[in-house]
């Protein structure tokens, strides 16, 4: 076990970091991008790599990496009237689980926790499944935890996809 | 012979449009495989995938399954996936190494064989004594018919005779000689990574919609619309242009008149040029700094040469949509007649700036990743064509008529009148009809 564990956090810490990761969730599925957006800090960024074994998404392949410039485009495609993949209505719908606090930084309060979700997409007659592990980087925030890094790493992280991600899982 | 009695092979095909059994009839399908997909020749992968002795790969030729690995020589083999004991698939993993021994092993009963597909060893010899010799040839893993390496590109075919490989590129060649001519060592270097997707259409709708000019400014209005917004919105907040990958999206809805001006070209065995289009010769630092590594080597008038290439797109019928300017190939492995998959790569250019690497990324990220924003609507519009298509009602012909008559032809290629002309289904197609009818 890792010296700064769940274990030696406290009870509100990790009731506050579970509802705020389940909240992200909501969010997602209500697509309400506003609040999407909001999660993230400045110079926040949604990471899916390639690889669990890859260490960072600069200047290699990722399934997605990207700030919230590159979210805030993909929010005004999926809402543009002319996104045709999106016409015939798209859901999904997020579990999430597993949250375990892998560390807290005593002084800023910042927290990096991983929880497992499983996901579910609803468009064309079709479901689809995704599952896999979250990494968050939390920065504590007057207004509560911001989104540093959001890791995602899917199990099916090989592929073949069947068909593409048009928003975040 | 199609399901559909009433047709035959022959008849599917006019100068202005086809009939839907060519997308739809499996049976139709199968014969694609036997007379298009065997008998011509299929991009396995790059020499640089397998770098050390040991290394695999596996893809597909048709529905065959191969392997593509390096051999403790150094020389590359494409090889069928089958064991030739009781025909297992040898290599189950999408890529990997042989481990020490550089010996595949199957995992069933064991035998081993190089990596040149020889049986090596296996268990329990004796029992063979006096019965067959090991070195017989049906005792072996089998390379594929034919190989040949075009510039680090590395092709097979599982047919005995045909044209050589530079032969049957003929035109086709540029997509590989721009790749590494854009190189100051003359070579490209594959990124260890496939995005393999799958979509549910025909192979051909894929290949057809990859210069087919009149569907980007609608297909991907919502992304051209999105991206060019996000370039204001990033220059106000930051004060800085937004980042190049903004432009490849936003470039998606350029105007039809753009599109109209340039022109595609047809050249035998059905593979097809989009000349024109991106401007990816920019003042920036990095486009001089690559100048100066490419005049460094070859002379300025050489790389000038080398740099005014404007090859945006080529397809290599049946195998390989290829940008070559940003280095991307993408590969279509048909899986049935309504289902395809295709295994998406990119490159690096040896020798060149890094940042020219930047902007290939940049590409293979937006356009072809999983999460893309543009292949999305494609991929839509593929499956709402396979479905359509599909329909036993409702008519029977897909119209290939843009532009029919008007393009001309000279020594065999054809220059498109428009780059909005169908001229680049059309040229599909009459190889399609030789390959299908054995040119009769
Ligand atoms: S099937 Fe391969 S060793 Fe028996
Ligand atoms: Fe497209």
């Amino acid at each position: 076990m890792p010296k700064d564990n769940a274990l030696n956090t406290s009870a509100d810490t990790q009731r506050a970091v579970e509802q705020f990761l389940y909240q992200q969730a909501e969010i997602l599925d209500d697509r309400r991008w506003d609040d999407w957006l909001e999660l993230f800090t400045a110079d926040g960024k949604y990471w899916m790599p390639v690889d669990p074994e890859q260490v960072t998404g600069e200047r290699v392949p990722n399934i997605f990496y990207e700030d919230v410039y590159l979210m805030d485009m993909r929010i005004r495609r999926v809402e543009h009237p002319y996104a045709h993949s999106q016409m015939a209505g798209h859901r999904t719908s997020h579990t999430v689980s597993n949250v375990i606090i892998q560390s807290e930084d005593e002084a800023t309060g910042d927290v990096v926790c991983t929880s497992r979700f499983h996901m579910v997409e609803y468009r064309l007659d079709d479901q689809r499944y995704f599952g896999g592990k979250y990494t968050h980087t939390l920065k504590k925030t007057e207004g509560g935890y911001r989104i540093q890094l959001q890791r995602v790493d899917i199990a099916n992280v090989e592929g073949p996809f069947d068909f593409v991600m048009q928003v975040w899982l | 012979m199609p399901k559909d009695q009433n047709l035959d092979i022959g008849s599917l095909v006019e100068p202005d449009r086809v009939h839907k059994a060519c997308y739809a009839d499996e049976e139709v399908f199968e014969q694609e495989l036997k007379n298009i997909f065997h008998k011509s020749w299929i991009y396995i992968g790059h020499e640089s995938q397998v770098p050390n002795p040991g290394d695999y790969w596996t893809t597909w030729v048709g529905k065959e399954r191969m392997i593509i690995c390096r051999a403790e020589d150094g020389q590359v083999h494409v090889l069928y996936n089958r064991c030739p004991h009781r025909g297992a698939l040898i290599c189950n993993n999408l890529h990997g190494n042989s481990g020490n021994k550089k010996s595949f092993r199957c995992p069933y009963h064991a035998w081993q064989f190089a990596m040149d597909g020889s049986l090596r060893n296996l268990p329990m010899k004796e029992g063979y004594d006096g019965i067959i010799d090991l070195k017989d040839p049906q005792l072996q893993m089998r390379p594929a018919e034919r190989q040949a390496n075009y510039r680090g590109f590395i092709f097979a075919s599982l047919s005995e005779d045909g044209p050589d490989l530079e032969t049957w590129l003929g035109g086709g060649k540029v997509a590989f000689d721009d790749i590494c001519n854009r190189s100051p060592e003359g070579e490209a270097e594959i990124v260890a990574n496939c995005f393999r997707i799958i979509q549910h259409s025909n192979w051909k709708i894929f290949l057809e919609n990859q210069l087919d000019a009149v569907h980007p400014s609608i297909t991907h209005h919502s992304t051209g619309d999105a991206a060019a917004d996000m370039q204001k919105v990033y220059k106000d907040k930051t004060g800085e242009d937004a980042p190049m990958g903004y432009q490849f999206l936003a470039d998606f809805t350029l105007p039809f008149e753009k599109w109209d001006s340039l022109s595609t070209i047809g050249h035998p065995y059905g593979h097809n040029v989009l000349a024109g289009y991106m401007g990816l010769r920019p003042r920036d630092p990095v486009t001089i700094a690559h100048e100066e590594a490419l005049t460094a080597v070859h002379g300025e008038e050489r790389m000038d040469e080398i740099l005014s290439t404007n090859v945006h797109h080529v397809l290599v019928y049946p195998c390989l949509s290829v940008q070559p300017p940003l280095q991307q190939l993408r590969a279509v492995r048909p899986l049935a007649a309504n289902k395809t998959l295709t295994e998406i790569w990119h490159f690096k250019l040896k020798g060149a700036p890094e940042g020219i690497y930047d902007r290939s990324l940049a590409y293979y990220y937006h356009v072809n990743a999983p999460s893309t924003m543009v292949n999305a609507d494609d991929l839509n519009n593929f499956r709402a064509c396979q479905d359509g298509l599909e329909l036993d009602g409702g008519g029977d012909w897909v119209s290939l008529h843009r532009n029919v008559g008007q393009d001309p032809v000279v020594d065999g290629v054809t220059t498109s009148v428009t780059g909005m002309s169908e001229q680049p289904m059309r040229n599909m197609f009459a190889a399609w009809q030789e390959y299908m009818t054995g040119g009769e």
